[in-house]
């Protein structure tokens, strides 16, 4: 939990990894490039004093995992998402043993999240129903875009792909964690193209779909699907940290994502260790929208706790305390959504 | 008439800063992805970087074929090389701009679409971003209210840089520039109607946050990853006619504005 100036703040950070892109753990040159990717992004967006050495980056473990997180990080609650990519490294670039053995210590504080990769077909729906088992899925974190083999990509609507959307439904996989942002970009099956998401959460009404990073750099055919989509979600990941490089410009993302998508559908991540949640936070609840950014209504109290804590809790029934609850809609795709969606599908 | 000497070196560059990153829509001169020009007695060399080794391989390989195309417009400039560094593509890329085998050739099966058609989707984009920063400038600065917008034509615009690059992004996309057109048109040129002006305005906004957001991020992480060389210059080098002592010299990236 955060205070401050009286106000106390329920924290869910919704994005967290535990990996290991040590040189051991890699299979290729890709491997090496993906950490270096990472670490430029941690760099370059993080102020100087939260900044990590290299060798602490690649691998940092669990205990230091802990103390980020909910000893200095204000954290309530984290999920894990996993980053299998198994094309780049040799037991997955997230350590899924050491998260799940985390989990298993502290229930209380933390969610792990799985992954599929729809291109494994039948021997995958298998393993998605032992690994539902095994850890109690409430989500999957899925990356469009992860290499296999030839292909260097899939789609959601694919049809192999529906068909474990429905496996999800039955098993009652209900957060569905895509990545539409930053790195590994392939070809044609492009990264950053939310259009499979429009035509899949339609279909399946009654599965979110977080979309992390919300599509950026391409914000507008996020904010498009989203105003289309009652149950189409803005996963802050790598949106954050720009609060501190460039506060002007979150401010503008901020402000469009209220306006189309709505306070209900936003919810805060570090994508820790990429960025630490302390600092993202503690700016966090101190921003506000600039006030010669005229389209923008000031940023209340009340969406800052629904967007920092309140809505990823509603979307995986985390129990908050009975004095930090405010009414939110996330997870009802039944309700109205942002002002920006109700003059869309008006016109 | 008059004839202004212009230098090989000057040349190649205005030649490469006439090369878009369709994504950002900003000279590859100008965001630092230019890393250096060689000219020698042979012809001219010229290396490519980009922000991360994940940038889209597509809009990779238009970048360098574009760069390509464009030195080798040059009179009497010689065999022209690109070569894109440090890319997790390099190799497939380098091989296919030797080759000049085209984007399919170069990708095979991975390439399943025209490039024609992802530059046109950003090219489009260009253009909503340049409407929306015109309109906003008169809704700013006149009495221009959001229910008169779609009466704004060209010749209500003043003159100035955000006008000339709303024209140049009408005539990418195929679109005139006479004086009479319409300002918020489709990629068609259809004037949006006075009833869905608001909600297109908006959303022309978010499109033009994207692009400007993007640029930032960009030339962030170009500047985060080559931290050990120059900022982000280009290196010119030029042995051409001197076999033994070559001239050198460094071209500053424009800062973003």
């Amino acid at each position: 939990m955060y205070t401050k100036d009286g106000e106390n703040y329920f924290i869910v950070d919704s994005h967290v990894h535990l990996w290991d892109g040590r040189k051991q753990n890699q299979k290729n040159v890709h491997g090496q490039e993906f950490i270096d990717c990472f670490f430029d992004y941690h760099s370059n967006l993080s102020p100087d004093s939260e900044k990590w050495s290299y060798d602490e980056y690649v691998y940092y473990g669990g205990e230091r995992l802990m103390k980020d997180l909910f000893e200095d990080g204000y954290v309530d609650h984290a999920i894990f998402q996993s980053t299998m990519l198994m094309e780049f490294y040799k037991r997955g670039f997230s350590c899924s043993d050491e998260s799940w053995d985390l989990v298993q210590k502290h229930p209380d504080k933390l969610t792990y999240n799985h992954s599929f990769d729809p291109r494994n077909g039948e021997a995958g729906l298998k393993q998605l129903v032992a690994d539902a088992e095994k850890f109690n899925l409430r989500g999957v974190k899925l990356y469009t875009a992860e290499w296999h083999g030839d292909s260097r990509g899939y789609k959601l609507s694919d049809p192999g792909c529906r068909t474990y959307l429905e496996k999800c439904l039955e098993l009652g996989i209900t957060n569905i964690h895509v990545h539409k942002g930053p790195t590994l970009k392939p070809l044609d099956k492009d990264a950053f193209n939310v259009d499979d998401v429009d035509a899949v959460a339609s279909d399946y009404l009654d599965l979110n779909f977080i979309v992390e990073h919300c599509g950026l750099p391409r914000l507008e055919d996020f904010c498009w699907i989203a105003t289309q989509e009652s149950n189409v979600y803005a996963g802050l990941s790598v949106v954050m940290p720009f609060i501190h490089t460039r506060p002007r410009y979150f401010a503008e993302v901020i402000g469009e994502l209220l306006y189309w998508v709505g306070e209900d559908k936003m919810t805060f991540s570090s994508d820790y260790a990429l960025w630490t949640p302390k600092w993202l936070i503690e700016k966090f609840v101190d921003f506000q929208i600039p006030e010669d950014l005229t389209d923008y209504a000031p940023i209340t109290t009340d969406q800052k706790k629904k967007i920092l804590g309140l809505n990823a809790a509603a979307l995986y029934d985390i129990e908050v305390p009975e004095h930090l609850r405010l009414p939110t809609s996330a997870g009802d795709a039944d309700t109205e959504v942002a002002p920006g969606a109700k003059q869309a599908v008006a016109s | 008439m008059t004839i202004v000497a212009m230098s090989l070196e000057a040349e190649v560059m205005e030649a490469l800063s006439t090369v878009l990153d369709p994504e950002l829509d900003e000279p590859i001169t100008d965001l630092g992805f230019v890393r250096s020009v060689d000219i020698d007695d042979v012809g001219v060399t010229v290396h490519v970087r980009l922000p991360t080794s994940f940038c889209s391989p597509n809009f990779a390989y238009l970048m360098t074929s574009d760069a390509l195309d464009a030195v080798r417009r040059i009179e009497d400039v010689g065999q022209v090389r690109v070569f894109l560094d440090d890319h997790h593509d390099s190799d497939k890329i380098n091989a296919g701009l030797a080759a000049d085998a085209g984007y399919r050739g170069t990708f095979g099966g991975e390439a399943e679409d025209s490039l024609d058609e992802l530059r046109r989707t950003f090219q489009v984009k260009a253009h909503t971003a340049a409407m929306e920063r015109c309109i906003e400038e008169r809704l700013k600065n006149s009495g221009l209210t959001v229910a008169d917008v779609y009466r704004l034509r060209l010749n209500n615009l003043p003159g100035g840089h955000i006008k000339d690059a709303l024209l140049r992004r009408r005539t990418a996309i195929g679109l005139g520039i006479g004086p009479h057109a319409r300002v918020f048109v489709d990629e068609h040129d259809v004037p949006v109607p006075p009833d869905e002006v608001p909600l297109r305005l908006r959303f022309a906004k978010s499109v033009r946050i994207s692009i400007e957001g993007n640029s930032h991020f960009c030339r962030g992480l170009l500047g985060t990853r080559y931290a050990d060389e120059d900022d982000l210059t280009t290196r010119i080098t030029n042995t051409r006619g001197t076999s033994s002592s070559g001239t050198s010299s460094r071209l500053t990236a424009r800062s973003a504005s």
